[in-house]
């Protein structure tokens, strides 16, 4: 058996095994009354709903993840203070009412510092897993369902997955970043770079995974009548296919913003993010770490927002992982 | 599984090669100039010989192809003279550093240690902490210790290091000068005193690190052991009336520490890489510190080569998961 023919072999017998699984929950006689069941109409999205607010952590995670949008979409509105507003004599002063958390070594407001920093840091995390994830269903899908491409893209995958990426992206943030400052300024110029170096090393998994799943697809009756109708093959995918790998995509999705932003302020913590006039929660660390011995709470705080968002993200993977699983929801 | 192994091995070297060209190509098309920092009054004619000197002179491809001819053929024969004190390698040009004018192998010999003793340090203790707490809460599943323990592990898997490194310091080495914040490497251990010393600054960067790894490795051990608690043969022997201890830990325990072992090794190189952050925070001159020190000095032979050996320890990695899982585990069959 070749490597390709056993993986199929491999996804198939998953497909069949998730298939019998499902048909096992509801095995039970259907209502009498088929148009009513449950009370009220059902469709897979509410009971996805359903089943994620079920999960404690998530629900506590969604309610803190919109906070902190909140936090850092809306908070500049109410607090107007001009994140880069150098006020020298108010200089490293602490918590006070004129500065609710103190100002840094240059008399910032760090709370508008704060604000700003994280909508450039989610800003990052979202950008970068769109990137990855439109770059992985792509592959993924034209590898799972055009089987003439299967090898070389899965090859490619491979090799993708062999490359050391935090060097790799330290490498090309540190050679690309003057050239493209001078061509789209400073913000915007590593703005671009970050998010495609982000996204162009992160999307393998997504399309392992996106392929696995197109591989099982391929084998239902569905697909078959679909094909036998003569549906071309764009609108196969786009019809049949995608609408069916969405769960695993929403679920790689949610969990790369999570890598994405611990990725960028990894990176600005580095020294080779974002420039200083143009805070992260990252780059805010960064520049606290001199003074950590003085101004913990400098460093704490930004720290802390990074680690919240990035928990948050990911109990939220969590849940949307279980709500989606037909096995396990309903029980 | 032989000839799967000699197969991978085969297809091993393609694989670098290639990884080795993107990695050459991408510096090529860098805009940096390691003679940037060269004064302007140098006269231009005196920069070209520089640049000569430097081995900067040839077409691209051909520095590539002297560059992978010393990887892998001139610095083996240079170690191979080193330890059986033969003379293959005289007169042959090792790769230089542009920074250091040193061959860039020694440079990396002396850093190797330093990453070495704190990364796989570590990654041990890591292992030995998330073993048992996957499972324990495996087996307790949603009793107190599972709760908190997924708790913890979501937690530590979502703190970036150079945060929970940062915290540690101002708490442990600031507030309560328990330990030093930075990392002596010129400690050396002769006695009692001096071990104490490099068990002492030791501590923070292999919890940082440890924790971080822990929390990953024990939601996979945990995972699979809740796959194998539900198995029929798990019935089987309960029912032989076997003692839990015995069930648990010989005949779940050996299944479900398949995965985990593959798990284990495809994440050492990761560590590798990862390392670097945590070298940074607690200033360890480890390989981590040495490639961002060559990154900032477009120091091109040392970057290539240091990027090049973490591609290998993934590939090599990777292969050394494949054929674990094929040895342990005698369902899966590679022919």
């Amino acid at each position: 058996m070749t490597d390709t023919e056993r993986q199929h072999h491999l996804d198939l017998r998953e497909t069949v095994d998730a298939t019998a699984a499902a048909a096992g929950a509801t095995a039970a006689l259907p209502p009498d009354n088929p148009l009513h069941a449950g009370g009220e109409t059902r469709s897979q999205w509410r009971d996805v709903w359903r089943q994620f607010r079920s999960h404690k952590g998530a629900m506590v995670a969604l309610v803190l993840f919109v906070l902190t949008i909140l936090f850092v979409l809306v908070g500049p509105y109410i607090w107007t203070i001009d994140p880069t507003y150098v006020d020298i004599r108010a200089r490293n002063s602490g918590f006070s009412a004129a500065h609710p958390l103190g100002t840094d070594q240059l008399g910032r407001d760090m709370l508008a510092r704060l604000m700003a920093g994280g909508r450039v840091s989610i800003a990052v995390g979202l950008t970068a897993m769109i990137i990855a994830i439109s770059l992985g269903s792509l592959i993924g899908v034209t590898s799972g369902y055009f089987r003439r491409l299967d090898a070389p893209l899965m090859r490619m995958t491979e090799l993708f997955l062999a490359l050391p990426l935090l060097p790799l992206l330290l490498l090309m943030v540190t050679l690309f970043r003057e050239p493209l400052s001078q061509s789209f300024g400073p913000a915007m110029g590593t703005f671009i770079l970050i998010v495609s170096a982000i996204g162009a090393t992160s999307w393998m998994q997504a399309a392992r995974i996106v392929r696995g799943d197109v591989l099982g697809l391929k084998e239902r009756e569905f697909i078959l009548a679909a094909k036998s109708i003569g549906t071309p093959a764009h609108r196969m995918i786009l019809r049949h296919v995608l609408p069916n790998v969405l769960s695993p995509i929403m679920v790689a999705a949610t969990l790369g913003i999570a890598t994405a932003i611990i990725t960028e302020s990894a990176l600005s913590f580095l020294g080779l993010g974002f420039p200083p006039d143009f805070p992260t929660w990252g780059r805010l660390l960064y520049d606290a770490v001199d003074q950590m011995i003085q101004y913990p709470s400098r460093v704490i705080l930004p720290g802390l927002f990074i680690s919240l968002t990035v928990l948050c993200v990911n109990y939220i993977g969590d849940g949307l992982r279980d709500a989606m699983d037909p096995r396990i929801r309903g029980r | 599984m032989l000839t799967f192994t000699i197969r991978r091995l085969l297809l091993a070297i393609p694989t670098l090669l290639f990884i080795s060209l993107v990695i050459f190509l991408l510096l090529e098309a860098s805009p940096g100039d390691p003679l940037g920092d060269v004064p302007l009054t140098v006269p231009p004619e005196v920069k070209e010989r520089m640049r000569e000197a430097l081995g900067l002179g040839s077409p691209w491809y051909v520095r590539y192809v002297l560059w992978l001819k010393q990887f892998f053929w001139v610095e083996p024969l240079y170690w191979f003279d080193h330890v059986f004190g033969t003379q293959f390698s005289a007169g042959m040009q090792r790769i230089i550093s542009f920074q250091s004018r040193s061959p860039v192998f020694d440079v990396i010999a002396q850093r190797v240690p330093q990453t070495l003793t704190v990364v796989g340090f570590s990654y041990l203790v890591g292992v030995l902490i998330a073993l048992p707490i996957g499972i324990i809460s495996a087996y307790k599943q949603y009793s107190w210790f599972d709760q908190l323990g997924t708790f913890v592990s979501m937690i530590g898997f979502s703190m970036p290091t150079f945060f929970t490194g940062v915290v540690l310091i101002i708490i442990f080495g600031v507030k309560l000068q328990w330990f030093p914040s930075v990392y002596d490497t010129t400690l050396v251990v002769r006695d009692w005193d001096s071990f104490w010393a490099q068990v002492r600054q030791m501590v923070m960067p292999v919890t940082v690190l440890a924790l971080y790894n822990a929390a990953q490795i024990s939601r996979f051990m945990r995972a699979s052991m809740l796959d194998n608690l539900g198995q029929d043969y798990v019935r089987t022997a309960r029912a032989k009336g076997l003692s839990e201890r015995t069930v648990v830990l010989k005949h779940v325990l050996r299944n479900s520490l398949i995965p985990v072992i593959t798990v284990i090794a495809l994440g050492l190189p990761a560590v590798f890489g990862g390392a670097i952050i945590t070298e940074q925070v607690f200033k360890v001159n480890g390989l981590g510190q040495l490639l961002i020190t060559a990154i900032h000095g477009n120091d091109i032979p040392m970057v290539l080569t240091l990027t090049f050996i973490f591609a290998i320890l993934i590939v090599l990695f990777t292969l050394i998961a494949d054929i674990l899982y094929g040895i342990l585990d005698p369902r899966i069959r590679y022919d």
